[in-house]
């Protein structure tokens, strides 16, 4: 086995032993741009216990970090917090090499592994909600996270050095040697970290707003924040600025902000959406376009987590919308942002069906329509033009006086 | 005695015959069991398999 790979301290006890994805690019059709890590922590006491594994392909780099700091036989206790496939990838074959004694998981979590790898039920030890157990002397609670963001999603806390094991939460896509946020570019990982929530926890903002009270009534101090992507958190003010940040976002407050969202053939609709963002900035937004011939959709929500107001266009083909942007629109629905106003518009021939099923997938949305859609045959003249600024005027009034 | 409440494995909603309000999409008073085959929870989407009595 290669032994390239070595474990970082983390407290005391605690070890990452992660893998770094310094490739993926595509993660479920969210657009990594900046690869991504798969965290593994390993903590040893009197026993050894092993946090979430790796994605299958990296079960060599996972192993090879453990065997820096023990031999991984001598692991006694896995934690599964989270059952897809990034963290528990190589669970069965690591369960196979190293027999432990336990593997903890939450009761749905049992239930999704089996799901999964069709393993024997009993060799997994489901845990309750708010159970303690004693590791070798190290005392971890259990808290259910679920459907955040998924129904086994669950958090270990380790009472003795005050790490919270937060699997998928506070976590970024975001390849780096480094392994803690405070040695990385702010402005990077504030954007990877808004990214994340925007792409995996948007539609489940309620669920978040409740996980946050109940971990919050717990009174737990947190001194390291140990998501299964990216960067660690062991700054008071890092650890408080996602909390924060992620409090925020579950509620999703408007700001003056619009995305205008759009795709053209002969440059018709396009031409449009150059006078709406001129109408939206003279009212007063600041406005974020996306040309889906070369956009990406998990960029897309990721502005849009932050806005006021959404506008989207396209010309009419084959009595529809354009296929660019028929996948952003299934992306956006099922991500249900919320709080936004906006409207529809684009450039047809002689049955324009673009705009009006624009319109209604907005209304499905919960999108307030500020102004009714707005439809040109063929090219815009100067007075269409006028009338598309008129329509982003419109519009970035209604979103502004909502503030 | 008070109906039988079900919660949803999947995201902990809880059904109340009760107190259900217009999110359940049913009747108040209508028992768990006799909700359409095709009822889901109105939190997550899960069918009516995954409630278990509570
Ligand atoms: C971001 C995300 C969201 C998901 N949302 C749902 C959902 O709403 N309902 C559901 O039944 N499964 C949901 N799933 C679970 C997947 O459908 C499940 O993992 C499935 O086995 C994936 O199939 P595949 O291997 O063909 O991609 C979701 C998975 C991911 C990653
Ligand atoms: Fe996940
Ligand atoms: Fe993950
Ligand atoms: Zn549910």
């Amino acid at each position: 086995m290669a032994d390239s790979f070595k474990a970082i301290k983390v407290t005391p006890s605690v070890y990452w032993v992660g893998a770094i994805d310094w490739d993926i690019r595509n993660f479920h059709g969210y657009l990594t741009s900046r690869g991504s890590t798969y965290n593994a922590f390993l903590v040893v006491g009197e026993k050894v216990t092993l946090i979430d594994t790796v994605k299958a392909a990296f079960k060599d780099e996972m192993f090879s970090r453990i065997a820096s700091v023990v031999d991984p036989q001598k692991i006694d206790y896995i934690i599964s917090n989270h059952a897809e496939m990034d963290h528990s990838g190589c669970l069965p074959d690591t369960i196979a090499a190293v027999n432990p004694e336990k593997v903890f998981t939450s009761r749905m979590g049992q239930k999704a592994l089996v799901e999964h790898f069709h393993m024997d039920a009993s060799s997994l030890t489901p845990v309750d909600e708010g159970e303690t157990v004693d590791l070798g002397g190290k005392k971890f609670t259990f808290v259910e996270t679920k459907m955040c963001h998924w129904p086994d999603s669950m958090v270990s806390y380790l009472h003795d050095e005050a790490v919270l094991f937060s699997q998928d939460a506070f976590g970024m896509h975001l390849a780096s040697h480094e392994r803690f946020i405070d040695e990385l570019d702010r402005g990077v990982t504030d954007y990877e970290a808004m990214k994340y929530y925007a792409n995996i926890l948007t539609p489940l903002g309620s669920f978040i707003e409740k996980t946050l009270t109940k971990v919050a009534s717990l009174d737990l101090k947190i001194d390291v924040v140990a998501p299964d992507h990216g960067p660690l958190l062991r700054r008071g003010e890092d650890i408080g600025g996602v909390i924060e940040k992620y409090t925020k976002w579950a509620k999703q407050p408007p700001t003056d902000k619009v995305v205008v969202v759009y795709d053209s053939m002969w440059g018709s609709s396009q031409k449009m959406a150059r006078a709406i963002e001129e109408g939206l900035s003279d009212g007063g937004a600041k406005v974020k376009m996306f040309p889906m011939h070369d956009s990406h959709r998990s960029d897309v929500i990721t502005d849009l987590l932050e806005a006021g107001g959404f506008v989207v266009g396209s010309a009419t083909m084959n009595n529809g919308i354009l296929p660019s942007i028929a996948d952003v629109m299934c992306y956006l629905k099922g991500l249900k942002p919320r709080n936004l106003v906006g409207g529809a518009f684009g450039s047809y021939g002689w049955s324009g069906e673009a705009p009006k099923i624009l319109n209604a997938t907005l209304e499905e949305m919960g999108v307030e329509i500020a102004a009714a859609p707005l439809r040109v045959m063929y090219v815009p003249d100067d007075k269409q033009i006028s009338k598309s600024r008129e329509f982003g005027l419109n519009i970035a009034k209604k979103m502004m006086a909502k503030l | 005695m008070a109906a039988q409440k079900y919660v949803c494995e999947v995201c902990g909603y809880v059904y109340d015959p009760e107190t259900n309000g217009p999110e359940s999409g049913a009747e108040s008073g209508t028992a768990f069991a006799d909700l359409p085959a095709d009822w889901v929870c109105p939190q997550c989407g899960a069918g009516k398999d995954q409630f278990s009595p509570v």
